[in-house]
């Protein structure tokens, strides 16, 4: 197995090992979250996709839930992009910054793939010949990788 | 976490709002999406619900194959809170009655 990325260590913290592109890549993951959460715009589907329905067939409900919980679901989300913007450059991080990382690096990735459009079956192939969204691909890939490396960590008895 | 505090609220309501709502319990659904890592559902099924590790396992899956699972149950009250917590770690979760 490849070296992990992140690694619980021995007194409870978590090392964080990456290279220097690899930090570059994830240094735009806060702004990036941020800029979507402060945009606001209710018909954007990557923030629909954030902030789902509640009630599969029932709007009103699902209107009275958001109103609700919205608030406090954008808290933590910006809580977590701004623990995440504050210790981007850090080689050891707490398990709740850990966990903060983890956060906003699904939240980028969800954002991420519903503007590709992602199947289960994306490849990079299908990204050939628009670097831009190539480009996205590449960070939405690289962030899988990190991710998977988090939970990891995270996940107790390993 | 505090999104959807379990604490009840004392709402008077109308009697006809009784019959309406019965006494049924209500669960919450995971539906599958493209973008969520399969470890990552895993770990939120074991973090949020306290499942073992082969249960939130067996309901990840579900998810992956049958498109959706029952990830649980209860009062409207616990599966709003429930709901708030997945969407929180970005889960496509919703709930409806138990029928």
């Amino acid at each position: 197995m490849a070296l992990e990325r992140v690694k619980r260590t021995r007194n409870g913290g978590f090392l964080v090992r990456l290279t220097t592109s690899e930090r570059e890549t994830i240094r735009g993951v806060p702004s990036m979250l941020r800029d979507l959460l402060r945009g606001g715009d209710p018909a954007d589907p990557a923030l629909q996709r954030l902030f789902p329905p509640a009630y599969a067939d029932d709007p009103e409900r699902s209107a009275e839930f958001a109103h609700m919980v919205h608030d406090d679901l954008l808290a933590q989300r910006m809580a977590a992009v701004d623990t995440m913007e504050r210790t981007i450059d850090a080689d050891r991080l707490s398990e709740d910054e850990v966990a903060a990382w983890l956060a906003a690096i699904n939240d980028v990735r969800l954002m991420l793939g519903v503007r590709l459009d992602v199947t289960e079956a994306s490849t990079p192939l299908d990204f050939e010949g628009d670097d831009e969204r190539a480009a996205s691909y590449a960070v939405y890939a690289f962030l899988s990788w990190l991710e998977e490396d988090v939970v990891s960590a995270l996940t107790p008895g390993r | 976490m505090t999104a959807g505090s379990t604490a009840p609220v004392e709402v008077e309501r109308p009697a006809e709002e009784e019959i309406i709502e019965p006494d049924v319990p209500w669960i919450v659904i995971v539906w599958n999406d493209p973008i969520n890592l399969m470890s990552y559902v895993v770990f939120v099924f074991q973090k949020l619900f306290g499942y073992p590790r082969a249960q939130a396992t067996k309901l990840m899956l579900d998810v992956h194959h049958k498109g959706k699972a029952v990830v649980a149950s209860g009062s409207r009250e616990k599966c709003e809170f429930d709901v708030s917590r997945l969407h929180a770690h970005g889960l496509w979760a919703t709930m409806q009655r138990d029928r």
